[in-house]
C-alpha cells in the first residue's frame, strides 16, 4: 500500500461493533425517523405537489411525479445518514466523550478508528434506506430484484459522504461550524442535485455544477435501481462515487491523525 | 533487577512548547512508581508517551524492553490505562462499558463477561451492573475507569492522577485497591499531586517542574535528605526570626505570616524559638513528602 492508504487490519470492526451496540440501545427511536420521513415526503409531494406537476420527462421517458421523487428521497436518506453520523455523531464521541482516547490507548490505531466509525456512518445509511425501501414498496414504487441494489448502493454512497463528514470533523473547531458544511455542501445538493426535479431544468453551467456533486450521481443510481435499469448507464455514477471515497477516506484518515496523535 | 520502562532523555515538544524535556527514569517490574508535579509540569505529556498515546521528540523508550515507536500495539496489549478525564461510553450500562472494551484487547465474549463480572467485584461495582454509565457518581466512575484498565490483565497499570476530585472514601478506596494490585505482583506507574498518595503508594518517585526532573528517589529518603525529620511552623512571627536564623544559619522558609523553620536531627535550636519568637503560636510537626515537593517547586501559583 502507499503512504496515502495507511495500513490498516481488521480490528476496525470493533469499533464497528462499538458503535452497533451503542444502536441497539436505541434501537427503537432511531428507526422511526427514516420510518417516518418518506411517509411525509410522500404524502407533500405524492398528493400534494404532483397534482399540480403530472408526470415528467426525465431522461426522455414520461414517468409520475412520485415515481421520480421517491428515489431520491432514499438518496437523501443515504446521504443524511452518513453525514450526520461522522459528523455531529463522531464529534461528539471525539470531543465530548473523549471516546477515541479512550480506544487510542488500546491496541486500535487511529486509523482502525476512522475506518470503524466511516463504515459505521454506511451501516446506518443502509439501516436507514432498508427501512425507507420497505415503506416505499408498500406504494409500489420500487421493482424487485433489481431494487436490492439500493441496499449496496446506499453503502457507497454513505462511504462517500461519511468519509466527506469525517473530514470536516477531523478540521472542526467546535461542533456549531457544522453548519458551515451543511448549508454550503448538504443543502445545495438536496435541492439541486436532482433530487426534486431534472437537472436538465437547470441552465447549462447550473447542470455542470451538479454533476461534480455526489448526491446527483447516488439520485440518478438510486433512480435507475428503483426502477429496474441495470445497464452500463450506470457505470459512470457508481465510478465517480468510488473515486470520490477513495479520495475523500484516506483524506479523512490523514486529518483525524493530525488531529488525535498529540 | 529487570526494568519494564526505560526511559532516557524524553522529550516532548509542542510547537515552540517543550512540555517534557530530558526526562529519564526506570520502573521496575512489581515497583509502584510515582511522578509527582504542579500542573502543567509535563507529568500527563510523559505517561503519555509510555502508552503509547503520543510520539516522542525525541529520546528512547522502552516498556517490557520493546521500543515503543516500533511496537506501540504490543505494548498496549499488555498495559492498562487510567487517562484523567472519564472517557466511559455514557450511553452504555456498567457492564456493557466493560464488555465492549474488551473486544479492542480482541478478548472473546465469553470470557470478557466473566473477566468483567470478577472486576465489578473486586471494585465493588457489582450491584451497579445494569446502571448507566452517565448516572454514576465520580467515586463509582474512577472504580469504573480502573476495573475498564484491569480487563486485559496488564502487566503494568498507568494511571493519570486516579483520585482527583474524588472525596475522601472514594479516595481511600482507591489507595486500597492499588495496594492489592501491587501486593499481587502489578508493576503501577502514576502521577499524582498528593502528596499523601504518593508516600502512600509509591516505592519510588521523582518530582518534576517545567518539563524536568528535580528530584527521583525514596519517598522516606527525599524527605530525610531534603528537609529533615521536623518541621516547626511559625504563626505570626516577631520581626527578627528571620534575622536570627540567617544568622544560625538554619534552613527556613518565611510566607510573611508564617515561617517554616526546617529542624535539623538533635538540635536545640528549636526550643530557643519556641521561646522567642512564638507570639502566636507554634506547630512542631514531622516533615513530610510536601514540605520536599512545596521546597523543590515553589511556593507561587501555578497557571
Amino acid at each position: 500500500m502507499s503512504a496515502f492508504y495507511p495500513p490498516i487490519s481488521r480490528r476496525f470492526i470493533r469499533v464497528w461493533q462499538r458503535n452497533l451496540t451503542v444502536y441497539r440501545q436505541s434501537w427503537k427511536i432511531s428507526f422511526i425517523p427514516p420510518l417516518l420521513e418518506p411517509l411525509f415526503y410522500l404524502l407533500a409531494f405524492g398528493l400534494g405537489l404532483s397534482a399540480l406537476v403530472g408526470n415528467i420527462r426525465y431522461q426522455g421517458q414520461e414517468i409520475s411525479y412520485v415515481r421520480f421523487i421517491a428515489p431520491a428521497l432514499i438518496a437523501i436518506t443515504a446521504m443524511n445518514n452518513a453525514f450526520f453520523e461522522n459528523t455531529y455523531a463522531s464529534f461528539v464521541r471525539m470531543y465530548y466523550h473523549r471516546t477515541f482516547d479512550a480506544m487510542m490507548a488500546t491496541p486500535l490505531t487511529v486509523e482502525e478508528i476512522i475506518t470503524g466509525e466511516i463504515i459505521w456512518g454506511a451501516t446506518k445509511a443502509v439501516i436507514a434506506t432498508a427501512i425507507m425501501m420497505a415503506v416505499i414498496s408498500c406504494f409500489g414504487l420500487i421493482q424487485y430484484p433489481e431494487g436490492l441494489l439500493l441496499l449496496p448502493l446506499a453503502f457507497l454512497g454513505g462511504l462517500a459522504f461519511g468519509a466527506a463528514g469525517m473530514v470536516c470533523t477531523a478540521v472542526t473547531p467546535s461542533i456549531e461550524l457544522f453548519n458551515l458544511p451543511v448549508f454550503l455542501f448538504i443543502t445545495p445538493m438536496f435541492l439541486f442535485g436532482g433530487t426534486f426535479f431534472p437537472i436538465e431544468n437547470l441552465p447549462l453551467w447550473a447542470q455542470e455544477t451538479a454533476l461534480l456533486l455526489p448526491l446527483t450521481h447516488l439520485a440518478d443510481l438510486a433512480r435507475a435501481f428503483a426502477n429496474g435499469r441495470i445497464d452500463a448507464t450506470v457505470l459512470p455514477g457508481i465510478a465517480y462515487l468510488a473515486a470520490f471515497s477513495a479520495v475523500a477516506f484516506p483524506l479523512a484518515v490523514r486529518k483525524m491523525r493530525r488531529r488525535l496523535i498529540k | 533487577m529487570n526494568a519494564i520502562i526505560e526511559a532516557e532523555h524524553l522529550r516532548k515538544a509542542f510547537g515552540e512548547l517543550v512540555a517534557v524535556d530530558d526526562v529519564s527514569f526506570a520502573v521496575k517490574a512489581g515497583e509502584c512508581f510515582g511522578i509527582l508535579g504542579p500542573n502543567g509540569a509535563g507529568k500527563t505529556s510523559t505517561i503519555r508517551m509510555v502508552y503509547g498515546f503520543s510520539p516522542l521528540t525525541a529520546g528512547t523508550l522502552k516498556v517490557f524492553g520493546l521500543d515503543i515507536a516500533r511496537n506501540a500495539r504490543a505494548v498496549k496489549a499488555r498495559i492498562g490505562v487510567c487517562q484523567q478525564e472519564n472517557n466511559l461510553d455514557p450511553d452504555l450500562s456498567v457492564l456493557q462499558n466493560l464488555v465492549v472494551f474488551a473486544r479492542y484487547f480482541n478478548i472473546p465474549a465469553s470470557e470478557a463477561a466473566g473477566r468483567a463480572r470478577e472486576l465489578l467485584r473486586f471494585m465493588a461495582l457489582d450491584h451497579r451492573e445494569n446502571s448507566l454509565a452517565v448516572n454514576l457518581s465520580g467515586g463509582l466512575v474512577r472504580r469504573l475507569v480502573m476495573a475498564r484498565a484491569l480487563l486485559n490483565r496488564p502487566e503494568l497499570l498507568i494511571l493519570d492522577e486516579p483520585t482527583t476530585g474524588l472525596d475522601p472514601q472514594s479516595r481511600h478506596q482507591v489507595w486500597e485497591r492499588l495496594e492489592e494490585l501491587r501486593a499481587g505482583g502489578l508493576s503501577i506507574l502514576l502521577t499524582t499531586h498528593y502528596m499523601e498518595e504518593a508516600s502512600r503508594l509509591c516505592d519510588r518517585l521523582l518530582i518534576m517542574d517545567r518539563g524536568r526532573i528535580l528530584i527521583e528517589g525514596k519517598p522516606e529518603e527525599l524527605v530525610r535528605h531534603h528537609v529533615g525529620r521536623h518541621v516547626l511552623e511559625v504563626a505570626d512571627p516577631a520581626e527578627d526570626l528571620t534575622a536570627f536564623l540567617r544568622e544560625r544559619d538554619v534552613r527556613y522558609e518565611s510566607f510573611g505570616h508564617r515561617v517554616i523553620v526546617y529542624i535539623e536531627d538533635g538540635s536545640d535550636l528549636y526550643r530557643e524559638i519556641i521561646d522567642r519568637f512564638c507570639q502566636r503560636g507554634c506547630t512542631m510537626r514531622m516533615a513530610t513528602l510536601e514540605d520536599v515537593f512545596l521546597r523543590m517547586t515553589g511556593r507561587e501559583l501555578r497557571e
